[in-house]
């Protein structure tokens, strides 16, 4: 590995050259962010313990402005260098790499990603302020920005059908908050008596010019955006196609990657054709499940506490952040890699994962698994398989069929109550469906759990 | 009289335009009731409906990608030929030395991008409960138009038949191997026979459908071309147009009625 960096270089001229750009344009940013905090943030009282006095005023746009001053120096240090990129100090340091490589794994990364969902929820009021945003912001760019320096985080995420998905995370993150900022608005203005934000100023306005006119600019912006984009990154055209190379790691194209993720936790069946259909059936049904009647047509989280974070959830941790783990973070033969780790063909993992069945009769019982001497009747033959498998189907069966119930009688009495049988059931079976992903994932993590019903011989693995 | 009072009080002008420009109020709303393009929208619109920090505006811009696509798709179609032959060599060709190539790039791009205003919209849509009573049916015709764009993405991804081509859509299409019943190695499978002859085999299975072979082949290539450019594109086309009508007619984008 060591033979490797030294052939691959983290900084090159143009890498750096490439930066450059990139903090002055945290410099233009933040010179625009100086303006504004001068006229809106007022002063901040320094005191430094006592050592002051009273302590003397100084405007936050001061702080603003020295980090912006720093970044022209930054910027200005990239783009005028002089020495050789092999001892330009302005790089992810070893001593952050290090701990993100050593802590960068699945579990981690499922886990931090849910936290923050989580965080997202309970802190809305906290993060969704301008200058709270505006943070956020320049640390991931930030840390963008320092990454790009390191080869083989490079690599992956300058593939020009990755750099799509980044662009999304910001585009992802920038609504979401948006999202909870409206919402914490307009829960604020409910809890006052105030009208809603999207009540007030709402008189009927002539389509042209209004409408007509912005879609035009749209159109314009759009169409720019798009030529530039197509002018700097050239579409990635590998190697002719040949049926007798098989690339490591093959991956479906990048919105499908949350899907092949699911695939080291369910066989084919499920990850690729059930959970993908039950994903579909389940957002074909969420107007006829969701009989709350308030949240049409206004940003709001408080009265849709519910609908609003099952949806966040699914979306965000489990569809957004698997894409960004399967297109990021797996590398050949679908092994983990952390971001700052070289993609090894020969990594190995070891997989000592064990089925539901082997777990209840090797190791609980101290025999053998049931089965069917070779020769001996169908009907045999099955209900060994079935005998071999009763713990997985009758845990399968009930999940599926006695926690519905159950949770109506429970947590989802309200809903149960309202909704009525079939609309229940419905929502019931599709959080049941959502939740077996990370429930499966838990079970891998903490037990090695493969399948928890596991029928090879009639492919039917859940 | 100057040249653009000429042309404007052409016989020719006013036979397109059957009225003067949109600069008062009268003819503002006189032009959306007589141009065929703009009489998708209605003639007075709620402020809220149209504010950009409310809509995000994603649900347009993927209507604009479309037709990118479309355009920079059929300029395309002149150019590449769908079989083992030429397929490859087209493509580097049009990086290479075709003029006006970069239609590859903006038809690529725009492709991504179009997935994930689509995303986008929808996250807009559930998250105003734009969906709830009376506009249920039409987030029902949003998700088949998810689907239909990405499987619109994945037809187009085979084409330029290049190694990032065929191996995606075979993983991709490995899946369909697993279907339930339908899938030569899907659980059911087995039942789907008539006197010990599987009826269920990997020349007849969900998979050979999707592909037309049993592997990723020129079948597959020819296959996905035609639902690539011209299958898939006049359903998306036909349920667009259903969906903006419904928007209409069920009062505007989100707010009950």
């Amino acid at each position: 590995m060591q033979t490797n960096l030294l052939h691959n270089p983290d900084l090159t001229a143009s890498v750096i050259f490439g930066l450059g750009w990139v903090y002055l344009l945290l410099f233009v940013m933040n010179s625009w962010w100086v303006r504004r905090s001068m006229a809106m943030d007022g002063d901040f009282r320094l005191r430094l313990g006592g050592l002051l006095g009273k302590g003397i005023d100084i405007p936050v746009a001061a702080f603003w402005a020295v980090y912006a001053a720093m970044l022209f120096v930054v910027a200005v240090t990239h783009l005028t260098r002089l020495n050789s990129p092999q001892v330009f100090l302005l790089k992810m340091p070893e001593i952050l790499k290090a701990p993100i490589n050593a802590g960068s794994n699945p579990v981690a990364f499922f886990v931090g990603s849910t936290t923050i969902y989580v965080a997202m929820i309970v802190f809305r009021k906290k993060w969704t302020t301008d200058t709270a945003g505006w943070i956020l912001l320049n640390l991931s760019m930030l840390f963008m920005t320092l990454s790009v320096t390191d080869y083989d985080f490079r690599q992956i995420v300058g593939k020009p059908d990755n750099v799509p998905i980044v662009a999304m995370l910001y585009i992802v993150g920038f609504f979401t908050w948006l999202y909870f900022k409206k919402s914490v608005d307009n829960d604020q203005r409910k809890a006052e008596g105030r009208p809603l934000f999207e009540q007030e100023n709402n008189e009927k306005v002539l389509t042209w010019p209004d409408l007509v006119y912005t879609e035009l600019i749209c159109m314009v912006v759009v169409t720019a955006i798009l030529v530039a984009w197509g002018i700097v990154l050239q579409a990635p055209l590998e190697e002719p196609a040949s049926a007798a190379k098989t690339p490591n790691p093959s991956k479906a194209p990048w919105y499908f990657l949350g899907l092949q993720e699911m695939l080291v936790y369910f066989d084919p069946w499920m990850a690729g054709v059930v959970l993908p259909s039950v994903i579909l059936v389940g957002l074909m049904a969420i107007p006829y499940i969701d009989f709350n009647k308030l949240g049409n047509g206004y940003y709001t989280f408080n009265e849709r506490k519910f609908a609003v974070s099952t949806f966040l959830f699914g979306f965000l941790p489990l569809w957004v952040a698997m894409i960004v783990l399967g297109t990021f973070l797996r590398g050949p033969n679908w092994n983990f890699f952390s971001p700052y780790e070289y993609w090894d063909v020969h990594k190995l993992e070891f997989l000592n994962n064990v089925n539901l069945s082997e777990w209840f009769w090797l190791s609980v019982c101290g025999q053998q698994l049931p089965v069917a001497p070779a020769g001996s009747s169908l009907n045999y033959q099955i209900s060994m398989i079935l005998l071999r498998e009763w713990l997985g189907l009758v845990a399968v069966a009930a999940y599926l069929f006695a926690l519905p119930p159950l949770m109506a009688a429970t947590v989802f009495r309200k809903f149960f109550t309202k909704m009525g049988f079939l609309r229940y059931m419905v929502l019931a079976n599709l959080m049941l469906f959502m939740m077996s992903l990370p429930i499966k994932m838990v079970l891998r993590w903490a037990i090695n759990l493969k399948y928890i019903v596991a029928i090879p011989e009639w492919f039917f693995n859940i | 009289m100057s040249v653009g009072d000429y042309i404007r009080g052409s016989q020719i002008w006013k036979s397109i335009f059957r009225h003067p420009a949109p600069v008062d109020r009268r003819n503002r709303i006189v032009v959306m009731l007589t141009n065929f393009f703009l009489h998708l929208h209605p003639v007075s619109i709620k402020q809220q409906g149209i504010a950009l920090s409310y809509t995000w505006c994603m649900g347009g811009i993927t209507f604009f990608l479309f037709l990118v696509e479309t355009i920079t798709g059929v300029l395309l179609m002149f150019y590449y030929r769908p079989t083992l032959e030429f397929a490859f060599n087209d493509i580097l060709a049009l990086r290479d030395v075709t003029t006006l190539g970069i239609m590859r790039e903006i038809h690529r791009w725009s492709a991504h991008a179009m997935v994930i205003t689509v995303w986008l919209h929808m996250y807009r849509v559930f998250l105003t409960g734009s969906y709830k009573p009376p506009r249920e049916f039409n987030w029902v015709i949003g998700v088949l138009l998810l689907v239909l764009t990405l499987l619109l993405s994945f037809t187009g991804y085979l084409l330029p038949w290049d190694q990032l081509a065929i191996w995606a859509i075979t993983v991709g299409s490995n899946m369909a191997r697993a279907t339930p019943v339908l899938g030569y190695e899907g659980p059911g499978a087995q039942l789907l026979n008539i006197g010990g002859f599987d009826l269920i085999t990997n020349g007849s299975d969900a998979r050979f459908l999707l592909l037309g072979s049993r592997f990723v082949s020129e079948a597959t290539l020819n296959r996905f071309y035609i639902l690539h450019c011209v299958a898939i594109p006049l359903v998306v086309s036909l349920l667009i147009a259903i969906h903006f009508w419904r928007v209409r007619k069920d009062g505007g984008i989100s707010q009950p009625l």
